[in-house]
C-alpha cells in the first residue's frame, strides 16, 4: 500500500513521533520473564582467585546484555552458585540448576575437573554446555559442549610446539628442559605432552617431576631444579605454584635461564621480581591485534573498572577473562541467531557456524568440537604480559627477550 | 643418585618447613590436650593474622615485627572471647570439631569478603634473602620462623612444667575433679590457655604473611599435616609438636628430593599410621 505524501506540519510531527516510537521499540529495555542462565564458579576454595575473574567477566556481560535488549528481548538472570572448587559439588549443583532451578541455559564452571563433572550432567539432560577453561580436549566427548578455551584438539602437542618454536627462533635456543608439573589433570596432561614433544625435537629432558595440587614445600623441588641446571624450566603450574617455586629457587640463589608457566596467576607472576621475563601462553592480551577483536573495545574498560573496584591486583583482560567473555559471546550469538532457547537448535547452530568473539573467530566443527589452537606465547615485560610469538601477534615493538 | 648438596638442601628445607608445622601445631596441641577442644578455627586465626600483617604492612607500612606485637595481644583477647562462647555453650570435645569448623568457615568468608579471593603477596626486601652455609642456602625468614617455633615450644614446655598455671592446667586435664578439690579454677585457666593458643596462631600468621602468598582457601592447606604433627608429637606436648613437625618436614622434603614430590603428602599420614599402630594411646 502506498503512503500518501506528507505535506503538512502535522505530517512532520507524526513522522517524528513514529521515529521516536520506532527507536524506542527497537532499543527497548528487556521485558518479560528473565532468561535464566545457570552455572557455578569456584567462589571459595583453592580455585577461587582465578574464578573471581570469571565472575567479574560474567557479571559485566550479563549487565551489558540487560542494558541493551537482553536476550530475545527478555532480561537475563545469571543464577550463579559456589562449587567450592570441588568437582563433586559442581556435579550436584548443575543437577540442581537443571532440575530444581529449571534454568533455561547453562554456563560452564571454572577449570577442567569441574567442567568435566558438569559436562556429564549437561549431557544427561541434553543441555547445550558452553565452557571457558577446559584443558583436556580428548576427554570432552559430549556433542553439545562448546569450549572457548581455544586449545585446539591436541594442546599437549600444539602448545609445547608453539613454545619450543618460539624459543628455537631466539639466539641461544635451549638444549635442555626440566619439567615440573602439578598433578592437576590439565596441567599434568599438557606438561607430559611438553616432555614428549621435547624428546621428539631433540631437547634433552633433564628432569620430569609431578607434585600434588596444593603442594606446600617448594624448597626441595627448587633444589632439584637447581641440581638439574636446565636451559628451560617448564612449570606445569596452577595459580601461585609458579611464584612459590621461583621464590624458593631465588632463596637458593638460583634463577632458571628461561621459565615457562602453564596456568599461572597472571598478576602475581607479572608483578613479582622473580617473574621477570617469565613466559606463558595466552589467547588475549590488551594490545593490538587483540584489542580490535569483537567486543574488546567495549569490554576491556568495563573489566578494568569492575576489577579495580573489586580490589583485583592485576585488573587486565587476559586469557582467563577473555575466555570467559568469549563463552558468553558464544551463548549470546547462538540465542540471538536462532531466536531460540531450545538446546538442540542452539547446539546445531553452534556446530555449523562461526562466532566472532574477543579471542577471535571460534568454530566447533573439529575433533571433539574443538577448532584450532589459538594460543600464543607471552612474556613479562616491565611487569606486564605481552605477546611475543608468533611475531604477527606480538605487541607493537615487542619480541621474545633473552635471559 | 641425588647429590649430597641436593640431599643437604632437602634436609634444610624440610627442617624449616617443619618449623612452620610445629609453630602451627603448638596452639592446636595445647587446646586439644589441655582443654579437650579440637580447634579447627586455629588455622583460620593464623591466616587472619597473616592477612592483618599483610594489611598493616602494605597499607600503613607497619613492619611485620611491629604488626606481630599488635596482633598477639589482640588475638589473645579474641581467643578468650572464643572460649567464652565455647564455655557458655558447654562445647564438648567432639562438638568442638563441628563448632570450630563452622567458625573457620565464617572466618574464611570474612577474609574473602574483605580481601577477596584473589592472591595477596606481602613483598618485602628480605623475603628471598638467605644465609649461605657452605654449598647450602638457608632462607632467612624460614629460619627465623623455625627458631621462633623452637623458642615458643621451649618456653611453653617450661611454663607448663614449672609454673603454677601450667601445673594446674595439666592437673585439670588429667583429673578435673581432683584438681578442683585442690582449688584449681579450671574455667579461669582455660581462658588463659585459649588466649595463648590464639596468640600463637597470630605469631604463625605473621610468618605465613612473610613466607607465603595469601589466599582465603589456604586455611585448609595445613590442616591434614598439622593434625598429623599434633598427634605424632603428643597432645599438650610443645616439644613433641616441634619435633614431630621437623620429622614430617624432613621426611616430606627427602621424599621430594629422592623419590618424587607427588609422594610427599603420603609421608605425614604414613608416619602417623605407623606411630598409631605402635602407640595407640597417642590420642
Amino acid at each position: 500500500m502506498m503512503r500518501a505524501p506528507v505535506r503538512s506540519g502535522f505530517g512532520g510531527v507524526l513522522a517524528g513521533v513514529l521515529l521516536v516510537v520506532f527507536t524506542a521499540t527497537a532499543g527497548a529495555a528487556p521485558s518479560g520473564p528473565p532468561i535464566r542462565i545457570g552455572g557455578t564458579l569456584a567462589l571459595t576454595g583453592p580455585l577461587a582467585p582465578t574464578a573471581l575473574l570469571h565472575k567479574i567477566a560474567g557479571e559485566i556481560y550479563v549487565e551489558e546484555l540487560n542494558k541493551g535488549t537482553g536476550l530475545l528481548g527478555r532480561p537475563v538472570e545469571w543464577v550463579l552458585l559456589d562449587d567450592q572448587s570441588k568437582p563433586d559439588v559442581t556435579r550436584s549443583l548443575y543437577e540442581k540448576l537443571i532440575t530444581v532451578d529449571k534454568v533455561d541455559l547453562l554456563m560452564g564452571p571454572y577449570a577442567t575437573s569441574g567442567i568435566l563433572a558438569a559436562m556429564g550432567v549437561a549431557q544427561r539432560y541434553g543441555k547445550v554446555f558452553v565452557h571457558h577453561s577446559f584443558g583436556m580436549p580428548h576427554l570432552a566427548k559430549y556433542e553439545m559442549h562448546f569450549p572457548t578455551a581455544a586449545f585446539g584438539p591436541e594442546p599437549n602437542v600444539t602448545l609445547p610446539t608453539t613454545v619450543y618454536n618460539a624459543l628455537a627462533a631466539t639466539a641461544n635456543s635451549p638444549k635442555t628442559v626440566a619439567i615440573v608439573t602439578s598433578k592437576f589433570p590439565s596441567a599434568q596432561f599438557q606438561s607430559a605432552g611438553a616432555r614428549d614433544v621435547a624428546e621428539k625435537r631433540g631437547l634433552k629432558v633433564v628432569l620430569y617431576l609431578e607434585y600434588e595440587f596444593g603442594n606446600r614445600d617448594w624448597g626441595a623441588l627448587a633444589a632439584r631444579v637447581k641440581d638439574a641446571k636446565p636451559d628451560l624450566l617448564w612449570i606445569g603450574s596452577l595459580g601461585l605454584d609458579s611464584n612459590q617455586l621461583l621464590e624458593a629457587m631465588k632463596k637458593l640463589d638460583y634463577t632458571p635461564p628461561r621459565h615457562f608457566h602453564l596456568f599461572p596467576a597472571p598478576g602475581p607472576l607479572a608483578l613479582a621480581p622473580e617473574g621477570k621475563l617469565a613466559l606463558s601462553s595466552t589467547v588475549f592480551e590488551e594490545h593490538p591485534p587483540f584489542t580490535s577483536q569483537a567486543g574488546a573495545a567495549r569490554l576491556i574498560p568495563l573489566f578494568h573498572e569492575r576489577a579495580t573496584r573489586a580490589n583485583v591486583p592485576y585488573p587486565y583482560v587476559d586469557t582467563q577473562v577473555a575466555g570467559s567473555l568469549a563463552a558468553w559471546q558464544v551463548l549470546d550469538a547462538a540465542v540471538t541467531a536462532t531466536k531460540s532457547l531450545d538446546d538442540k537448535v542452539l547446539g546445531q547452530w553452534l556446530r555449523t557456524n562461526k562466532v566472532d568473539t574477543i579471542i577471535g573467530k571460534l568454530h566447533f566443527d573439529g575433533p571433539n568440537n574443538y577448532g584450532e589452537d589459538l594460543f600464543k606465547v607471552k612474556q613479562v615485560h616491565d611487569g606486564k604480559w605481552v605477546v611475543v610469538w608468533p611475531r604477527e601477534f606480538a605487541a607493537p615493538g615487542a619480541r621474545l627477550l633473552p635471559p | 643418585m641425588p647429590s649430597l648438596t641436593l640431599l643437604g638442601q632437602a634436609v634444610v628445607s624440610g627442617l624449616l618447613a617443619g618449623g612452620i608445622y610445629g609453630l602451627l601445631a603448638l596452639g592446636l596441641s595445647l587446646s586439644w590436650g589441655l582443654l579437650r577442644l579440637v580447634n579447627l578455627a586455629h588455622f583460620a586465626l593464623a591466616l587472619l593474622g597473616a592477612y592483618l600483617t599483610y594489611q598493616l604492612g602494605t597499607s600503613l607500612h607497619v613492619p611485620a615485627w611491629l604488626a606481630a606485637l599488635a596482633i598477639v595481644p589482640a588475638f589473645f583477647v579474641l581467643g578468650v572471647g572464643f572460649h567464652a562462647v565455647f564455655a557458655y555453650f558447654r562445647v564438648t570435645e567432639f562438638a568442638s570439631l563441628l563448632v570450630t569448623f563452622g567458625l573457620a568457615v565464617i572466618l574464611e568468608s570474612i577474609i574473602q569478603w574483605f580481601w577477596t579471593a584473589d592472591y595477596r603477596r606481602y613483598e618485602t626486601a628480605y623475603a628471598t634473602s638467605s644465609l649461605r652455609v657452605g654449598p647450602l642456602f638457608v632462607p632467612a625468614l624460614e629460619l627465623l620462623a623455625c627458631l621462633t617455633a623452637a623458642g615458643l615450644a621451649l618456653a611453653t614446655w617450661a611454663w607448663l612444667r614449672f609454673s603454677y598455671v601450667g601445673k594446674a592446667l595439666r592437673a585439670s586435664a588429667e583429673d578435673p575433679g581432683m584438681a578442683a578439690a585442690f582449688g584449681v579454677n579450671h574455667r579461669r585457666l582455660a581462658f588463659v590457655l585459649s588466649g595463648v593458643s590464639a596468640a600463637y596462631a597470630g605469631i604463625a600468621g605473621a610468618f605465613i604473611a612473610l613466607i607465603s602468598t595469601l589466599a582465603p582457601a589456604q586455611i585448609w592447606a595445613w590442616l591434614g599435616v598439622v593434625f598429623a604433627v599434633v598427634i605424632i608429637g603428643g597432645l599438650a606436648n610443645p616439644i613433641g609438636a616441634l619435633l614431630a613437625g621437623l620429622l614430617i618436614g624432613v621426611s616430606e622434603s627427602l621424599t621430594m628430593a629422592v623419590v618424587t614430590p607427588a609422594w610427599a603428602p603420603l609421608v605425614s599420614f604414613s608416619v602417623l599410621i605407623v606411630i598409631l599402630i605402635a602407640r595407640p594411646d597417642r590420642v
